[in-house]
């Protein structure tokens, strides 16, 4: 256990599944919702979120990005924390939703948005505390830590703290493992040369661990770090190497192979405690902050 | 150019200023550090610079400057003759190199201070341990080219003048207080360059090598 | 779009060589850098000292240049200002036509780059040596530094011993990094010898005593600022610091940040021309503080940020874009990270404008900037700057003109899509429902990358099925 204090498990939480999970990883966001629920906690997903404003912000467009990010905030209003399986997401909203809303009406309820937000694994380890058991065959991983957990939510060391509870599981470290992949969001359109090399460079260094496959947080990194690997694949004759969240491989290797999801079974609070304290001041943010 | 000032100046005023938390600003470096132990520190990062550094008392520190003048071959030798230092080496010109005195303005003999010094002796005002660092100030008696020009610099160290940090020393000796000459200047190894290739080579435009004396 | 930017970042991922040789480089700094900094703790306070002796700085700029000014003034240095370069390079050339000098020796100076002042003077029949061997390298191969602390780091021994014995043909060919730097050191002397001018910038002028700071390894920066009768300094108006005082914490974080160095070999605090009594040192020094956009910076309470810099090089030591592309790709004085928020501000978003895409937003550099400028941030601003429609609101130069119709329309409805959440889980749903139709060729990303592949339900849809609460 660790010495230092534990933030209270809360019974509730509201779950932001970011639009990449939506639409191209799914698996990964189920994973985590049943990650959570495993640890008897509420999971609440507002039907009506959609994209947490990153792509526009990033891109200068503040205000699309602005009115995409009020449409969210609006959804997530309870004193409950709020898990997003993204470090990319997460910083957007826990570092740039006070940028965006700085001055306008709304700007209460962003930043409280924003001090309830937690990554994934961060969430796992920090406040579930959680004990995972390995069920899988032993394996040989690699790990990338998107830029945005390591940097901007100061959680990049949550990934290996979890596998290190997985008596099957052998991470393998890469060379320039806290290098950026070269996703960058539009950099990878606007700058696709810079963004190839880096790719390039990225996956092979992974491959050249002779790890099986790779966990990341982010399904940035890994739309590009997997693409790259399917790529080389079919292409260059390179082996194929899977490419997972972290989320969908550690719920592949602790959970029943046949899960029968008891999904709203387990876990289920019908209210929110009053004396729930959410967390509002952590770490992290460094290479971000003003 | 007035017109210039005058308009930076206007842009400048024209802003609301930032308001700054300075309470951040004044923590202060300092070790507590032993005598022998800023001597131990000073000469390990000086030696890994490629300075070399020899240990002397007030009784042998002749003896050792004649050494080091004999091994490397000095035919001559550049010092002041008015620091505590260069009076006692020129009472004691027989058993040196011939002695240079920095007398005239540079203008008057810079081919020879260029092309026919050996080395030059200075005086140090004090050392830093943690960086292995010397602290000299340009005087009439020690102009700045003595510890510049020759290809070898030798510089006697009193132990007492060892700080653990560049601001314990500058607070210690008062530098604000005593208005700065008009060069003071840190020393922490021989010239060195590693912009071929990252290569380090020694001896670019200063001295080859420094030698210091801890007296 | 092909242009200018776009064709040297081909050029320069092409040449594999060069890339391991830059990244082999980097590693060496980055590792160097990391060595000097074996407490967390310690780094991360002095970081905090050192921005706010920076940001404190900022705070009163104005009357530390014109308590800097009195000082210096008090001490006999002449002080010159200058709003553009063009005015600096006249300052420079008045200074020289006054004593009748033919040529000029330079220290390293980045503001001299940025003022072009080689070629201005060049062009007026003065020659102007570049002293710092990296620059000495560069300037006979007629090129410019790519880097702003290791000009020549491009350059390899093969390629410099090369160039030696093609300009120094009376010099035998030699490949051995002492002897090449023999040869620049004698014929540096013999020019620092008849130097009439010397030239070197500044890394802090301390506006208490009226002293100009420099820091370097060689003793190229001691020499021009010695021997020749005459000293020229260079530096921008935001390089004044308050107190002595603040100079041992920058002192300390400068060089372990730039080069790994514990400190330099030379820390070079010059306040005044030589002394009556004095026998060296020259006896005129100028100071020339040149503006060329800083208080445009200055008037931005975000962008301000960018004039805590030091210049240590760190941010592109670190930064994955420049250890691939090299600095010259960039085309601008200052490389990497610190020239992508630097060179747009200072000559608009027109001409360098495109650098602010280049960048992966990972953080690296703002993560060793040891005075914590967000330079992530400050690209996003200029981002935002480049395309925003209240250009009024900025200083930024050419504020909006990126902004292009089809860009901002497709923006604006993506933002209604998902600020709409029947339209968005539609679209969803449809998306994947027609997840065949995506093409397998999605320009630049499938040239190293497969398509991405459409899920057959989201998540929405999923977790509705599974039952998961919604409120």
């Amino acid at each position: 256990m660790s010495e230092t204090t534990r933030t209270p498990k809360p019974d509730s939480v509201y779950f932001f599944g970011t639009c990449l999970i939506d639409l191209i990883y799914p698996k990964a966001g189920v994973s985590a919702v049943q990650l959570l629920q495993r640890e008897g906690v509420k999971v609440i997903y507002p039907q009506a979120q959609t994209c947490c404003g990153q792509p526009a912000w990033n891109s200068g467009y503040r205000d699309e990005a602005r009115k995409v990010a009020r449409a969210q905030i609006k959804l997530f209003s309870k004193p409950i924390p709020i898990v997003i399986p993204s470090g990319s997401c997460a910083g957007m909203m826990k570092t740039h939703y006070p940028e965006l809303f700085k001055g306008e009406p709304d700007e209460t309820e962003a930043l409280g948005v924003a001090n309830r937000v937690y990554e994934l694994t961060e969430f796992l380890v920090d406040v579930l505390n959680v004990q995972l058991q390995d069920l899988g065959e032993p394996v040989d991983v690699a790990v990338h830590t998107s830029c945005s957990a390591r940097r901007e939510m100061g959680v990049a060391d949550k990934i290996e703290q979890l596998l290190g509870q997985l008596s099957q599981v052998a991470v393998k470290e890469q060379a320039y493992k806290a290098e950026c992949c070269g996703f960058g969001g539009t950099f990878a359109v606007k700058e696709p040369e810079i963004s190839a090399a880096m790719v390039a460079d990225k996956t092979q260094h992974i491959r050249a661990t002779g790890a099986t496959q790779l966990v990341s947080q982010d399904c940035g990194c890994l739309m590009n770090i997997s693409g790259a690997f399917a790529y080389q694949a079919q292409h260059e004759g390179k082996p194929a190497l899977k490419a997972q969240h972290i989320a969908e491989f550690l719920w592949e290797r602790t959970s029943n192979p046949s899960p029968a999801l008891p999904l709203s079974g387990k876990g289920v609070a019908n209210s929110i405690p009053s004396n729930m304290s959410p967390p509002l001041t952590r770490g992290g943010r460094e290479g971000f902050s003003a | 150019m007035s017109k210039a000032r005058a308009a930076i100046f206007e842009r400048l005023n024209a802003v609301e200023r930032p308001v700054v938390e300075v309470s951040e600003r004044e923590d202060f470096s300092v070790f507590a550090w032993d005598k022998a132990e800023k001597i131990r520190r000073f000469t390990e990062r000086m030696q890994a610079v490629r300075a070399e550094v020899h240990q002397a008392d007030r009784s042998n520190w002749l003896d050792k400057i004649a050494e080091i003048c004999q091994q490397k071959g000095l035919t001559n030798l550049l010092l002041s003759l008015t620091t505590e230092w260069g009076q006692a080496i020129s009472q004691n010109a027989a058993r040196f190199p011939s002695l240079k005195h920095y007398e005239r303005s540079i203008e008057d003999w810079k081919e020879e201070l260029f092309y026919q010094a050996d080395a030059g002796l200075t005086s140090t005002l004090g050392g830093i341990a943690e960086t292995g660092t010397l602290m000299l100030w340009s005087s009439p008696d020690e102009p700045r080219t003595l510890s510049l020009v020759p290809p070898i610099h030798i510089a006697i160290l009193d132990t007492d003048k060892l700080y653990t940090t560049f601001a314990e020393a500058v607070q210690e000796q008062g530098w604000l207080e005593q208005g700065l000459p008009t060069n003071a200047l840190l020393i922490s190894g021989p010239s060195r360059s590693a912009d071929i290739a990252q290569v380090l080579a020694y001896g670019v435009h200063g001295p080859k090598e420094l030698v210091v004396v801890l007296v | 779009m092909t242009t200018e930017f776009r064709i040297d970042v081909k050029k320069a991922l092409g040449k594999s060589e060069v890339r391991a040789h830059f990244r082999k480089a980097m590693d060496t700094l980055m590792i160097n850098r990391r060595n000097q900094f074996p407490d967390d703790a310690a780094l991360q306070a002095l970081r905090t000292q050192a921005q706010a002796i920076r940001a404190n700085v900022l705070s009163k700029l104005p009357e530390l240049l014109q308590q800097l000014e009195t000082n210096l003034t008090k001490n006999g240095v002449q002080v010159h200002w200058a709003e553009t370069t063009d005015e600096a390079n006249q300052i420079v050339l008045a200074i020289m036509q006054k004593h009748g000098a033919k040529s000029i020796i330079k220290g390293k100076s980045m503001v001299s780059e940025e003022m072009g002042l080689n070629h201005f003077l060049e062009e007026r029949g003065i020659e102007a040596l570049e002293s710092d061997l990296g620059e000495f390298i560069i300037q006979l191969d007629g090129e410019t530094p790519s880097h702003i602390i290791m000009p020549a780091i491009h350059k390899s021994k093969e390629q410099i011993s090369t160039l030696f014995h093609e300009k120094f043909p009376d010099i035998p060919y030699t490949d051995n990094v002492d002897e090449l730097t023999a040869s620049a050191r004698r014929i540096l002397r013999d020019k620092f010898y008849a130097a009439p001018v010397g030239l070197s910038g500044v890394n802090f002028a301390v506006a208490e005593t009226g002293t100009l700071c420099l820091v370097e390894n060689e003793g190229n920066g001691r020499m021009s600022t010695t021997i020749p009768p005459v000293h020229i300094a260079v530096t921008g108006i935001e390089k004044v610091v308050e107190k002595l005082s603040d100079i041992p914490p920058l002192l300390s974080i400068l060089p372990r940040s730039a080069t790994g160095q514990p400190i330099t070999t030379y820390f070079n605090m010059i306040s005044g021309p030589r002394k009556a009594d004095e026998k060296d040192g020259p006896t005129e020094v100028h100071l020339v503080l040149l503006d060329n956009g800083r208080s445009r910076i200055y008037s931005d309470s975000e962008l301000l940020a960018t004039l805590r810099c030091i210049r240590c090089g760190a941010c592109i030591n670190h930064c994955p874009v420049y250890v691939r592309i090299g600095g010259h790709s960039y085309g601008t004085v200052y490389p990497g990270p610190i020239g992508t928020i630097l060179e747009p501000q200072k000559s608009g978003l027109s001409v360098h404008g495109e650098l602010i895409q280049a960048s992966s937003l990972c953080g690296a550099c703002g993560e060793v900037c040891p005075v914590r400028i967000p330079i992530p941030n400050i690209i996003n601003r200029l981002r935002y700057d480049s395309v925003r429609k209240d250009s009024e609101n900025t200083p930024t130069q050419d504020a909006g003109t990126k902004r292009k119709p089809l860009e901002a329309a497709t923006w604006q409805a993506w933002s209604w899509a998902a600020s709409t959440p029947s339209v968005y889980n539609f679209g969803g749903k449809t998306a994947t429902q027609l997840r065949g139709l995506v093409p397998n060729n999605l320009g630049a990303w499938t040239s190293v990358r497969s398509a991405p592949k459409l899920a057959e339900q989201t998540l929405h849809q999923q977790l509705k099925a599974l039952g998961v609460d919604h409120e």
